[in-house]
Protein backbone atom coordinates (compact mmCIF):
# COMPACT_ATOMS: atom_id res chain seq x y z
CA UNK A 1 0.00 0.00 0.00
CA UNK A 2 1.40 3.52 -0.80
CA UNK A 3 1.78 6.18 2.21
CA UNK A 4 -0.90 8.35 0.39
CA UNK A 5 -3.51 5.61 0.42
CA UNK A 6 -2.47 4.89 4.03
CA UNK A 7 -3.30 8.28 4.68
CA UNK A 8 -6.20 8.35 3.07
CA UNK A 9 -7.24 5.53 5.03
CA UNK A 10 -6.43 7.09 7.97
CA UNK A 11 -8.38 9.98 7.27
CA UNK A 12 -11.33 7.86 6.38
CA UNK A 13 -11.19 6.57 9.93
CA UNK A 14 -10.92 10.27 11.24
CA UNK A 15 -13.91 10.79 9.57
CA UNK A 16 -15.57 7.80 11.12
CA UNK A 17 -14.57 8.73 14.77
CA UNK A 18 -15.63 12.66 14.22
CA UNK A 19 -19.07 11.73 13.23
CA UNK A 20 -19.33 9.31 15.98
CA UNK A 21 -18.13 11.60 19.30
CA UNK A 22 -19.84 14.29 17.80
CA UNK A 23 -23.39 12.26 17.57
CA UNK A 24 -22.46 10.36 20.68
CA UNK A 25 -21.78 13.77 22.89
CA UNK A 26 -25.05 15.15 20.81
CA UNK A 27 -22.67 18.55 20.50
CA UNK A 28 -19.73 19.23 18.63
CA UNK A 29 -18.46 20.66 15.45
CA UNK A 30 -18.60 18.18 12.41
CA UNK A 31 -18.00 20.30 9.35
CA UNK A 32 -14.76 21.64 9.82
CA UNK A 33 -13.52 18.31 11.01
CA UNK A 34 -14.45 16.61 8.78
CA UNK A 35 -12.82 19.13 6.00
CA UNK A 36 -9.60 18.83 7.66
CA UNK A 37 -9.40 15.46 8.33
CA UNK A 38 -7.21 14.93 4.88
CA UNK A 39 -4.96 17.44 6.54
CA UNK A 40 -4.30 15.76 10.32
CA UNK A 41 -3.91 12.75 8.55
CA UNK A 42 -1.18 13.63 6.31
CA UNK A 43 0.50 15.73 9.41
CA UNK A 44 0.61 13.59 11.86
CA UNK A 45 1.25 10.62 9.67
CA UNK A 46 4.18 12.07 7.71
CA UNK A 47 4.94 15.64 7.88
CA UNK A 48 5.27 16.03 12.10
CA UNK A 49 8.21 14.61 13.63
CA UNK A 50 7.28 13.66 17.17
CA UNK A 51 7.43 11.43 20.13
CA UNK A 52 3.63 10.23 21.17
CA UNK A 53 4.52 7.86 23.25
CA UNK A 54 6.54 10.31 25.66
CA UNK A 55 4.66 13.81 25.68
CA UNK A 56 7.19 16.64 26.32
CA UNK A 57 5.21 19.94 26.85
CA UNK A 58 8.43 21.54 25.68
CA UNK A 59 8.93 19.47 22.55
CA UNK A 60 12.56 19.67 22.97
CA UNK A 61 13.36 18.13 19.37
CA UNK A 62 10.03 18.04 18.27
CA UNK A 63 7.96 19.91 15.49
CA UNK A 64 4.87 21.27 17.07
CA UNK A 65 1.11 21.88 16.55
CA UNK A 66 -1.34 24.34 17.54
CA UNK A 67 -4.84 24.26 16.65
CA UNK A 68 -6.13 28.00 16.85
CA UNK A 69 -9.68 27.37 15.55
CA UNK A 70 -10.21 24.91 18.59
CA UNK A 71 -14.02 24.24 17.82
CA UNK A 72 -12.88 21.44 15.69
CA UNK A 73 -11.10 19.55 18.00
CA UNK A 74 -12.63 16.20 16.87
CA UNK A 75 -10.55 16.04 14.17
CA UNK A 76 -7.31 16.44 16.43
CA UNK A 77 -8.43 14.43 19.38
CA UNK A 78 -8.91 11.60 16.79
CA UNK A 79 -5.66 11.66 15.34
CA UNK A 80 -3.94 12.31 18.61
CA UNK A 81 -5.28 9.14 19.81
CA UNK A 82 -4.55 6.74 16.30
CA UNK A 83 -1.29 8.24 17.15
CA UNK A 84 -0.97 6.98 20.50
CA UNK A 85 -0.87 10.27 22.44
CA UNK A 86 -3.86 8.46 24.48
CA UNK A 87 -6.22 5.26 23.94
CA UNK A 88 -8.74 5.49 21.82
CA UNK A 89 -11.31 4.01 23.54
CA UNK A 90 -11.27 7.84 25.13
CA UNK A 91 -12.40 9.15 22.38
CA UNK A 92 -16.13 8.14 23.33
CA UNK A 93 -16.15 10.22 26.38
CA UNK A 94 -15.66 13.55 23.96
CA UNK A 95 -18.09 16.69 26.03
CA UNK A 96 -18.84 14.21 28.79
CA UNK A 97 -18.54 15.39 32.66
CA UNK A 98 -15.10 14.58 33.71
CA UNK A 99 -13.48 14.19 30.73
CA UNK A 100 -9.92 14.88 29.32
CA UNK A 101 -11.51 15.38 25.97
CA UNK A 102 -13.06 18.81 26.32
CA UNK A 103 -15.28 20.96 23.78
CA UNK A 104 -12.57 22.84 23.26
CA UNK A 105 -8.66 21.37 23.54
CA UNK A 106 -6.92 22.43 26.69
CA UNK A 107 -4.12 21.88 28.97
CA UNK A 108 -6.37 21.77 32.13
CA UNK A 109 -6.94 18.25 31.72
CA UNK A 110 -2.95 17.15 30.98
CA UNK A 111 -3.95 15.48 27.75
CA UNK A 112 -0.78 14.67 26.28
CA UNK A 113 -0.89 16.12 22.94
CA UNK A 114 -2.08 19.48 23.33
CA UNK A 115 0.34 22.28 24.77
CA UNK A 116 -2.10 25.24 24.75
CA UNK A 117 -6.05 26.09 25.33
CA UNK A 118 -7.67 27.15 22.42
CA UNK A 119 -11.11 28.07 20.98
CA UNK A 120 -11.79 32.06 22.04
CA UNK A 121 -9.97 32.49 17.90
CA UNK A 122 -7.69 34.23 16.80
CA UNK A 123 -4.80 33.58 19.16
CA UNK A 124 -3.08 30.35 18.06
CA UNK A 125 -0.56 32.57 15.39
CA UNK A 126 0.51 34.81 18.05
CA UNK A 127 1.13 31.58 20.09
CA UNK A 128 3.32 29.70 18.03
CA UNK A 129 4.94 32.79 16.92
CA UNK A 130 6.76 32.22 20.70
CA UNK A 131 6.96 28.52 20.42
CA UNK A 132 8.99 29.53 17.02
CA UNK A 133 10.95 31.90 18.97
CA UNK A 134 12.12 29.39 21.97
CA UNK A 135 13.01 26.84 19.52
CA UNK A 136 14.97 29.69 18.05
CA UNK A 137 17.02 30.29 20.96
CA UNK A 138 17.51 27.05 22.30
CA UNK A 139 18.85 25.66 18.65
CA UNK A 140 16.01 23.50 18.04
CA UNK A 141 15.41 22.80 14.91
CA UNK A 142 11.74 21.44 15.40
CA UNK A 143 9.09 23.23 12.92
CA UNK A 144 6.17 24.75 14.26
CA UNK A 145 2.62 24.24 12.85
CA UNK A 146 -0.97 25.96 12.75
CA UNK A 147 -4.69 25.50 11.64
CA UNK A 148 -6.49 28.36 11.45
CA UNK A 149 -9.92 28.46 10.06
CA UNK A 150 -10.87 31.29 7.77
CA UNK A 151 -13.45 32.64 9.39
CA UNK A 152 -10.87 33.04 12.17
CA UNK A 153 -8.65 35.74 10.30
CA UNK A 154 -11.48 37.66 10.51
CA UNK A 155 -9.96 38.44 14.34
CA UNK A 156 -7.42 41.10 14.65
CA UNK A 157 -5.20 39.78 16.93
CA UNK A 158 -3.98 37.37 13.70
CA UNK A 159 -3.02 40.08 11.66
CA UNK A 160 -0.81 41.33 14.28
CA UNK A 161 0.43 38.14 14.70
CA UNK A 162 0.77 37.95 11.02
CA UNK A 163 3.22 41.26 11.04
CA UNK A 164 5.11 40.17 14.03
CA UNK A 165 6.20 37.10 12.68
CA UNK A 166 8.27 38.16 9.79
CA UNK A 167 9.32 41.54 11.33
CA UNK A 168 10.98 38.57 13.21
CA UNK A 169 12.16 36.58 10.79
CA UNK A 170 10.15 33.79 11.99
CA UNK A 171 11.00 30.76 9.48
CA UNK A 172 10.40 27.65 11.14
CA UNK A 173 6.59 27.98 11.66
CA UNK A 174 4.19 26.62 9.18
CA UNK A 175 0.44 28.32 9.25
CA UNK A 176 -2.10 26.85 7.55
CA UNK A 177 -5.74 28.28 6.75
CA UNK A 178 -8.49 26.29 6.48
CA UNK A 179 -9.68 27.89 3.56
CA UNK A 180 -13.55 26.18 3.11
CA UNK A 181 -15.63 29.45 2.98
CA UNK A 182 -17.99 28.40 5.56
CA UNK A 183 -18.47 29.98 9.06
CA UNK A 184 -21.61 29.65 11.37
CA UNK A 185 -23.29 32.43 10.08
CA UNK A 186 -23.07 31.84 6.15
CA UNK A 187 -20.18 31.94 3.73
CA UNK A 188 -17.08 33.81 4.85
CA UNK A 189 -17.48 36.03 1.70
CA UNK A 190 -20.91 37.09 2.77
CA UNK A 191 -20.36 37.73 6.55
CA UNK A 192 -16.78 39.27 6.69
CA UNK A 193 -15.18 39.08 3.47
CA UNK A 194 -11.22 38.35 3.39
CA UNK A 195 -10.23 39.65 0.17
CA UNK A 196 -7.30 38.76 -1.59
CA UNK A 197 -5.85 36.61 0.70
CA UNK A 198 -3.15 35.43 -0.85
CA UNK A 199 -2.50 39.03 -1.51
CA UNK A 200 -3.05 39.96 1.81
CA UNK A 201 0.13 37.38 3.65
CA UNK A 202 2.46 38.04 0.53
CA UNK A 203 1.79 42.23 1.20
CA UNK A 204 2.69 40.85 5.00
CA UNK A 205 5.84 39.25 4.08
CA UNK A 206 5.19 35.62 4.39
CA UNK A 207 6.01 32.92 1.25
CA UNK A 208 2.06 31.58 0.18
CA UNK A 209 1.21 28.25 -0.93
CA UNK A 210 -1.73 27.10 -1.98
CA UNK A 211 -3.07 23.76 -1.75
CA UNK A 212 -6.57 21.21 -2.36
CA UNK A 213 -6.82 20.35 1.68
CA UNK A 214 -8.81 17.22 0.37
CA UNK A 215 -6.54 16.02 -1.89
CA UNK A 216 -3.95 13.89 0.10
CA UNK A 217 -1.51 14.11 -2.76
CA UNK A 218 -1.84 17.51 -2.84
CA UNK A 219 -1.59 18.09 1.07
CA UNK A 220 1.25 15.90 0.44
CA UNK A 221 3.20 17.39 -1.78
CA UNK A 222 2.39 21.04 -0.23
CA UNK A 223 3.48 20.71 3.08
CA UNK A 224 6.98 18.65 1.50
CA UNK A 225 7.07 22.13 -0.16
CA UNK A 226 6.59 24.37 2.97
CA UNK A 227 9.45 22.88 4.34
CA UNK A 228 11.61 23.29 1.81
CA UNK A 229 11.07 26.95 2.35
CA UNK A 230 11.50 27.72 5.72
CA UNK A 231 15.03 28.64 7.10
CA UNK A 232 15.24 31.96 4.92
CA UNK A 233 14.19 34.52 7.19
CA UNK A 234 10.24 34.08 6.28
CA UNK A 235 6.71 32.16 7.87
CA UNK A 236 5.25 30.27 5.80
CA UNK A 237 1.39 30.03 5.08
CA UNK A 238 -1.11 27.48 2.98
CA UNK A 239 -3.85 28.86 1.93
CA UNK A 240 -5.79 25.03 1.54
CA UNK A 241 -9.07 24.63 0.25
CA UNK A 242 -11.66 22.63 1.99
CA UNK A 243 -15.13 20.90 1.38
CA UNK A 244 -16.88 22.04 4.96
CA UNK A 245 -18.52 18.67 5.81
CA UNK A 246 -16.05 16.85 3.16
CA UNK A 247 -16.68 13.19 2.77
CA UNK A 248 -19.89 12.93 4.09
CA UNK A 249 -22.42 14.28 1.05
CA UNK A 250 -25.42 15.89 3.36
CA UNK A 251 -22.57 17.99 5.42
CA UNK A 252 -21.40 19.09 1.94
CA UNK A 253 -22.03 22.35 0.43
CA UNK A 254 -23.76 24.40 2.88
CA UNK A 255 -22.44 25.83 6.55
CA UNK A 256 -25.25 24.17 8.67
CA UNK A 257 -23.01 21.48 9.62
CA UNK A 258 -20.49 24.07 11.31
CA UNK A 259 -21.70 23.11 14.89
CA UNK A 260 -24.52 20.55 14.66
CA UNK A 261 -24.79 16.91 15.80
CA UNK A 262 -25.89 14.60 13.87
CA UNK A 263 -28.89 12.27 14.92
CA UNK A 264 -29.08 8.75 14.72
CA UNK A 265 -30.63 8.40 11.55
CA UNK A 266 -28.15 10.85 9.68
CA UNK A 267 -24.92 9.39 11.84
CA UNK A 268 -25.74 5.52 9.82
CA UNK A 269 -26.01 7.28 6.54
CA UNK A 270 -22.41 9.06 7.27
CA UNK A 271 -21.24 6.05 8.24
CA UNK A 272 -22.36 4.00 5.32
CA UNK A 273 -20.32 6.71 3.49
CA UNK A 274 -17.10 6.20 5.13
CA UNK A 275 -15.03 3.41 5.16
CA UNK A 276 -14.08 1.42 8.43
CA UNK A 277 -10.03 1.30 7.82
CA UNK A 278 -8.01 0.93 11.08
CA UNK A 279 -10.96 0.06 13.24
CA UNK A 280 -13.63 1.95 15.39
CA UNK A 281 -13.35 2.45 18.92
CA UNK B 1 11.64 49.13 63.37
CA UNK B 2 9.71 52.22 65.21
CA UNK B 3 6.96 53.82 62.71
CA UNK B 4 8.31 57.26 63.69
CA UNK B 5 11.92 55.98 62.68
CA UNK B 6 10.75 55.17 59.02
CA UNK B 7 12.07 58.75 57.17
CA UNK B 8 13.31 58.05 53.98
CA UNK B 9 15.15 61.01 52.32
CA UNK B 10 15.70 59.05 48.78
CA UNK B 11 12.51 58.94 46.53
CA UNK B 12 12.65 56.45 43.11
CA UNK B 13 9.60 55.03 40.87
CA UNK B 14 8.66 51.77 41.49
CA UNK B 15 8.94 50.87 37.57
CA UNK B 16 13.30 51.62 37.85
CA UNK B 17 13.18 49.07 40.35
CA UNK B 18 11.21 46.67 37.54
CA UNK B 19 13.80 47.38 35.20
CA UNK B 20 16.21 47.18 38.03
CA UNK B 21 15.35 43.57 38.50
CA UNK B 22 14.50 42.22 35.23
CA UNK B 23 18.60 43.57 34.37
CA UNK B 24 19.71 40.99 37.13
CA UNK B 25 17.00 38.25 36.13
CA UNK B 26 18.79 38.78 32.92
CA UNK B 27 22.24 37.97 34.29
CA UNK B 28 21.25 34.99 36.72
CA UNK B 29 18.51 32.72 34.78
CA UNK B 30 19.01 32.79 30.87
CA UNK B 31 15.69 31.45 30.59
CA UNK B 32 14.12 34.46 31.33
CA UNK B 33 13.17 36.76 27.86
CA UNK B 34 11.45 39.88 28.18
CA UNK B 35 8.85 41.33 25.88
CA UNK B 36 7.51 45.18 25.19
CA UNK B 37 4.68 46.67 23.39
CA UNK B 38 6.30 49.77 22.44
CA UNK B 39 7.17 51.51 26.21
CA UNK B 40 10.98 49.85 26.56
CA UNK B 41 11.76 53.25 27.82
CA UNK B 42 8.70 54.23 30.15
CA UNK B 43 9.07 50.07 31.46
CA UNK B 44 12.90 50.60 31.93
CA UNK B 45 13.87 47.82 30.12
CA UNK B 46 16.34 49.05 28.17
CA UNK B 47 18.76 47.84 30.31
CA UNK B 48 17.74 44.12 29.85
CA UNK B 49 16.99 44.85 26.32
CA UNK B 50 20.41 46.41 25.38
CA UNK B 51 22.34 43.41 27.43
CA UNK B 52 20.20 40.17 26.47
CA UNK B 53 19.01 41.44 22.50
CA UNK B 54 18.51 37.37 21.50
CA UNK B 55 16.31 37.16 24.69
CA UNK B 56 14.32 40.37 24.09
CA UNK B 57 11.14 40.86 21.57
CA UNK B 58 9.79 44.04 20.62
CA UNK B 59 6.35 43.48 20.33
CA UNK B 60 5.43 46.93 18.82
CA UNK B 61 1.54 48.33 19.66
CA UNK B 62 -0.05 44.75 19.35
CA UNK B 63 -0.11 43.17 22.98
CA UNK B 64 -2.81 40.87 22.06
CA UNK B 65 -0.10 39.15 19.86
CA UNK B 66 2.37 40.14 22.63
CA UNK B 67 0.52 38.04 25.11
CA UNK B 68 -0.13 35.32 22.79
CA UNK B 69 4.03 34.85 21.92
CA UNK B 70 4.66 35.15 25.47
CA UNK B 71 2.65 32.09 25.99
CA UNK B 72 4.13 30.25 23.01
CA UNK B 73 7.81 31.43 24.71
CA UNK B 74 7.00 29.36 28.09
CA UNK B 75 6.49 25.89 25.46
CA UNK B 76 10.37 25.39 25.23
CA UNK B 77 10.83 26.38 29.31
CA UNK B 78 11.73 29.96 28.70
CA UNK B 79 10.39 32.61 31.35
CA UNK B 80 8.73 35.49 29.47
CA UNK B 81 8.34 39.09 30.99
CA UNK B 82 5.78 40.96 29.18
CA UNK B 83 6.18 44.75 29.82
CA UNK B 84 3.89 47.60 28.99
CA UNK B 85 1.05 50.32 30.71
CA UNK B 86 -1.24 48.34 33.44
CA UNK B 87 -4.16 49.62 31.26
CA UNK B 88 -2.58 47.30 27.89
CA UNK B 89 -1.60 44.66 29.78
CA UNK B 90 -5.01 43.80 31.30
CA UNK B 91 -8.18 45.19 29.95
CA UNK B 92 -6.65 45.23 26.52
CA UNK B 93 -5.73 41.83 25.98
CA UNK B 94 -7.79 39.86 28.69
CA UNK B 95 -8.87 37.35 27.05
CA UNK B 96 -5.41 36.74 25.49
CA UNK B 97 -4.49 36.29 29.13
CA UNK B 98 -7.42 34.24 30.02
CA UNK B 99 -7.15 31.50 27.49
CA UNK B 100 -3.82 31.27 26.41
CA UNK B 101 -2.18 32.14 30.09
CA UNK B 102 -4.31 31.54 32.86
CA UNK B 103 -6.14 28.48 31.74
CA UNK B 104 -3.23 26.72 29.64
CA UNK B 105 -0.94 27.93 32.69
CA UNK B 106 1.65 29.32 31.41
CA UNK B 107 4.65 30.36 32.89
CA UNK B 108 4.17 34.29 31.87
CA UNK B 109 4.92 37.04 34.33
CA UNK B 110 2.73 40.03 33.05
CA UNK B 111 4.25 43.46 34.55
CA UNK B 112 2.75 46.56 34.58
CA UNK B 113 3.39 49.92 34.90
CA UNK B 114 1.98 53.28 34.97
CA UNK B 115 -1.20 51.89 37.21
CA UNK B 116 -3.82 53.63 39.35
CA UNK B 117 -4.34 57.50 39.58
CA UNK B 118 -0.45 58.66 40.07
CA UNK B 119 0.41 57.89 36.56
CA UNK B 120 -1.49 61.66 36.83
CA UNK B 121 -1.65 63.71 33.34
CA UNK B 122 -2.39 61.02 30.70
CA UNK B 123 -5.86 60.99 32.25
CA UNK B 124 -8.46 58.29 32.93
CA UNK B 125 -7.75 56.07 29.59
CA UNK B 126 -4.74 55.23 30.78
CA UNK B 127 -4.89 55.49 34.42
CA UNK B 128 -6.68 51.68 35.31
CA UNK B 129 -8.00 51.19 38.61
CA UNK B 130 -9.58 47.87 37.50
CA UNK B 131 -6.55 45.86 37.35
CA UNK B 132 -6.54 44.01 40.36
CA UNK B 133 -10.17 43.27 40.05
CA UNK B 134 -9.59 41.83 36.69
CA UNK B 135 -6.55 39.67 36.83
CA UNK B 136 -7.90 38.67 40.72
CA UNK B 137 -10.39 37.31 39.16
CA UNK B 138 -8.82 35.03 37.15
CA UNK B 139 -8.14 31.09 38.05
CA UNK B 140 -4.74 30.43 38.42
CA UNK B 141 -3.40 34.02 38.77
CA UNK B 142 -1.15 35.54 41.31
CA UNK B 143 -1.35 38.89 41.89
CA UNK B 144 1.11 41.54 43.09
CA UNK B 145 1.06 45.25 44.04
CA UNK B 146 4.82 46.18 45.98
CA UNK B 147 4.92 49.60 47.82
CA UNK B 148 8.78 50.41 46.69
CA UNK B 149 11.70 50.57 44.15
CA UNK B 150 13.19 47.96 46.51
CA UNK B 151 9.99 46.32 47.14
CA UNK B 152 9.34 46.12 42.93
CA UNK B 153 12.98 45.17 42.49
CA UNK B 154 12.73 42.06 44.95
CA UNK B 155 9.21 41.28 43.91
CA UNK B 156 10.61 41.28 40.25
CA UNK B 157 12.88 38.67 41.24
CA UNK B 158 10.86 36.23 43.60
CA UNK B 159 7.98 35.96 40.77
CA UNK B 160 10.50 34.07 38.74
CA UNK B 161 10.97 31.56 41.11
CA UNK B 162 7.01 31.37 41.11
CA UNK B 163 5.97 28.66 38.38
CA UNK B 164 2.65 30.05 37.18
CA UNK B 165 1.39 33.67 35.93
CA UNK B 166 1.60 36.43 37.56
CA UNK B 167 0.57 40.31 37.34
CA UNK B 168 2.77 42.18 38.71
CA UNK B 169 1.15 46.01 39.18
CA UNK B 170 3.86 49.06 39.78
CA UNK B 171 3.79 52.74 39.06
CA UNK B 172 5.29 55.47 37.15
CA UNK B 173 6.08 58.96 40.27
CA UNK B 174 9.11 58.58 41.83
CA UNK B 175 7.85 57.56 45.52
CA UNK B 176 9.64 57.51 49.21
CA UNK B 177 11.78 54.17 49.52
CA UNK B 178 11.42 52.88 52.82
CA UNK B 179 12.22 49.03 52.21
CA UNK B 180 15.29 47.99 51.69
CA UNK B 181 17.25 45.70 49.04
CA UNK B 182 17.88 42.95 51.05
CA UNK B 183 14.55 42.65 52.70
CA UNK B 184 13.38 39.28 51.70
CA UNK B 185 10.31 39.52 49.47
CA UNK B 186 7.93 35.94 50.04
CA UNK B 187 4.89 35.83 47.84
CA UNK B 188 1.32 35.41 49.37
CA UNK B 189 3.48 36.78 52.87
CA UNK B 190 2.35 40.20 54.00
CA UNK B 191 5.19 42.52 55.42
CA UNK B 192 4.14 43.78 59.07
CA UNK B 193 5.37 47.41 58.83
CA UNK B 194 3.78 48.18 62.84
CA UNK B 195 2.46 46.79 65.41
CA UNK B 196 -0.47 48.34 67.58
CA UNK B 197 -3.56 47.75 69.16
CA UNK B 198 -6.62 49.95 67.83
CA UNK B 199 -6.77 49.54 64.25
CA UNK B 200 -5.57 47.53 61.28
CA UNK B 201 -4.74 49.47 57.94
CA UNK B 202 -3.91 47.05 55.48
CA UNK B 203 -2.39 48.72 52.17
CA UNK B 204 -1.04 47.76 48.62
CA UNK B 205 1.46 49.23 46.34
CA UNK B 206 2.41 53.12 46.67
CA UNK B 207 -1.16 53.39 49.63
CA UNK B 208 1.47 51.66 52.26
CA UNK B 209 3.82 54.99 51.82
CA UNK B 210 0.36 57.10 52.71
CA UNK B 211 -0.46 54.13 55.56
CA UNK B 212 2.77 54.66 57.38
CA UNK B 213 2.11 58.35 57.28
CA UNK B 214 -1.51 57.92 59.03
CA UNK B 215 -0.08 55.54 61.67
CA UNK B 216 2.37 58.16 62.65
CA UNK B 217 -0.51 60.86 62.73
CA UNK B 218 -2.67 58.71 64.94
CA UNK B 219 -0.01 57.53 66.90
CA UNK B 220 0.82 61.30 67.96
CA UNK B 221 -3.05 61.80 68.21
CA UNK B 222 -2.96 58.39 70.65
CA UNK B 223 -4.01 55.54 68.31
CA UNK B 224 -1.58 52.78 67.71
CA UNK B 225 -2.25 50.73 64.08
CA UNK B 226 -1.22 47.45 62.68
CA UNK B 227 0.27 47.80 59.42
CA UNK B 228 0.45 45.42 57.00
CA UNK B 229 1.79 45.76 53.64
CA UNK B 230 -0.34 43.12 51.33
CA UNK B 231 2.37 43.22 48.40
CA UNK B 232 0.70 40.09 47.54
CA UNK B 233 -3.40 40.15 46.91
CA UNK B 234 -4.03 36.71 45.45
CA UNK B 235 -2.63 34.24 47.25
CA UNK B 236 -3.79 36.93 50.02
CA UNK B 237 -2.24 35.98 53.65
CA UNK B 238 -5.63 35.52 55.28
CA UNK B 239 -3.37 34.42 58.62
CA UNK B 240 -1.80 37.77 58.75
CA UNK B 241 -5.20 39.18 58.25
CA UNK B 242 -7.05 37.19 60.87
CA UNK B 243 -4.18 37.61 63.31
CA UNK B 244 -4.39 41.23 62.97
CA UNK B 245 -7.76 42.07 63.27
CA UNK B 246 -8.38 39.64 65.76
CA UNK B 247 -6.76 41.55 68.18
CA UNK B 248 -7.58 45.11 66.80
CA UNK B 249 -11.56 44.15 66.20
CA UNK B 250 -11.36 46.79 63.25
CA UNK B 251 -9.75 47.56 59.20
CA UNK B 252 -9.00 49.90 57.21
CA UNK B 253 -7.77 48.52 53.63
CA UNK B 254 -6.58 51.07 51.11
CA UNK B 255 -5.70 51.00 47.90
CA UNK B 256 -5.12 52.88 44.24
CA UNK B 257 -7.95 51.06 42.72
CA UNK B 258 -11.41 51.17 42.38
CA UNK B 259 -13.55 50.04 45.51
CA UNK B 260 -14.80 46.71 43.85
CA UNK B 261 -12.65 43.67 43.23
CA UNK B 262 -9.57 45.12 44.84
CA UNK B 263 -7.42 44.67 48.18
CA UNK B 264 -10.36 45.83 50.60
CA UNK B 265 -12.97 43.27 48.62
CA UNK B 266 -10.08 40.48 48.96
CA UNK B 267 -9.75 41.17 52.98
CA UNK B 268 -13.52 41.44 53.30
CA UNK B 269 -13.64 37.96 51.76
CA UNK B 270 -11.80 36.54 54.34
CA UNK B 271 -13.03 38.47 56.83
CA UNK B 272 -16.79 37.70 56.12
CA UNK B 273 -16.38 33.95 56.18
CA UNK B 274 -13.86 33.97 59.53
CA UNK B 275 -14.08 37.01 61.28
CA UNK B 276 -16.51 39.22 60.67
CA UNK B 277 -15.57 43.00 61.67
CA UNK B 278 -15.79 46.50 60.72
CA UNK B 279 -14.19 47.45 57.48
CA UNK B 280 -13.64 50.69 55.68
CA UNK B 281 -12.28 51.16 52.15
CA UNK B 282 -10.01 53.74 51.18
CA UNK B 283 -10.50 53.43 46.96
CA UNK B 284 -11.48 55.12 44.19
CA UNK B 285 -15.09 55.63 44.64
CA UNK B 286 -16.79 53.23 41.18
CA UNK B 287 -14.64 56.13 38.98
CA UNK B 288 -12.64 56.71 36.22
CA UNK B 289 -9.66 59.36 37.31
CA UNK B 290 -8.72 62.44 34.73
CA UNK B 291 -5.73 64.72 34.44
CA UNK B 292 -3.45 65.66 36.93
CA UNK B 293 -0.45 65.56 39.08
CA UNK B 294 -0.52 62.28 41.06
CA UNK B 295 -0.84 63.58 44.88
CA UNK B 296 -3.56 65.98 44.07
CA UNK B 297 -5.08 62.86 42.25
CA UNK B 298 -5.00 61.36 45.41
CA UNK B 299 -6.21 64.04 47.47
CA UNK B 300 -9.02 64.50 45.27
CA UNK B 301 -10.19 60.47 45.12
CA UNK B 302 -10.41 60.17 48.80
CA UNK B 303 -7.10 58.39 48.74
CA UNK B 304 -5.18 61.14 51.10
CA UNK B 305 -3.06 60.60 54.31
CA UNK B 306 -5.74 62.84 55.91
CA UNK B 307 -8.31 59.99 54.32
CA UNK B 308 -6.89 56.96 55.93
CA UNK B 309 -6.40 59.10 59.61
CA UNK B 310 -10.00 59.89 59.13
CA UNK B 311 -11.10 56.22 57.71
CA UNK B 312 -9.40 55.32 60.80
CA UNK B 313 -11.22 56.87 63.69
CA UNK B 314 -14.42 55.89 62.06
CA UNK B 315 -13.88 52.45 61.77
CA UNK B 316 -12.75 52.77 65.49
CA UNK B 317 -16.19 53.81 66.61
CA UNK B 318 -17.68 51.34 64.46
CA UNK B 319 -16.13 48.48 66.43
Amino acid sequence: MSNTQQLENLASQIRRDIVRMVHSASSGHPGGSLGCADFFSALYGSVMRFDASNFDMDAKGEDVFFLSNGHISPVWYSTLARHGYFPVSELGTFRQIDTRLQGHPTTAEHLPGIRMASGSLGQGLSVAIGAALAKRINGDDGIVYTLHGDGELQEGQIWEAAMSAPHHKIDNLIATVDYNNRQIDGDVSDVLSLGDLNAKWVAFGWIVLESEGNNMQSVVDTFAKAKSLLGQGKPVVVLMKTEMGAGVDFMMGTHKWHGVAPNDEQLARALEQLEETVGDY
Amino acid sequence: MNLQDFNPTEEKDTRSGFGAGLAELGKRDDRVVALCADLIGSLKMNAFADTYPDRFFQAGVAEANMIGMAAGLTIGGKIPYTGTFANFSTGRVYDQIRQSVAYSKKNVKICASHAGLTLGEDGATHQILEDIGLMRMLPNMCVINPCDYYQTYNATLAINEWDGPVYLRFGRPKWPMFTTKDQPFVIGKAWKINDGQDVTIIATGHMVWYAILAAKELENQGVTCDILNMHTIKPIDRDAILDSVSKTKCVVTAEEHNIHGGLGDAVAQVLSQNFPAPQEYIAVNDSFGESGKPKDLLKKYGLDVSDIVRASKKVLERK
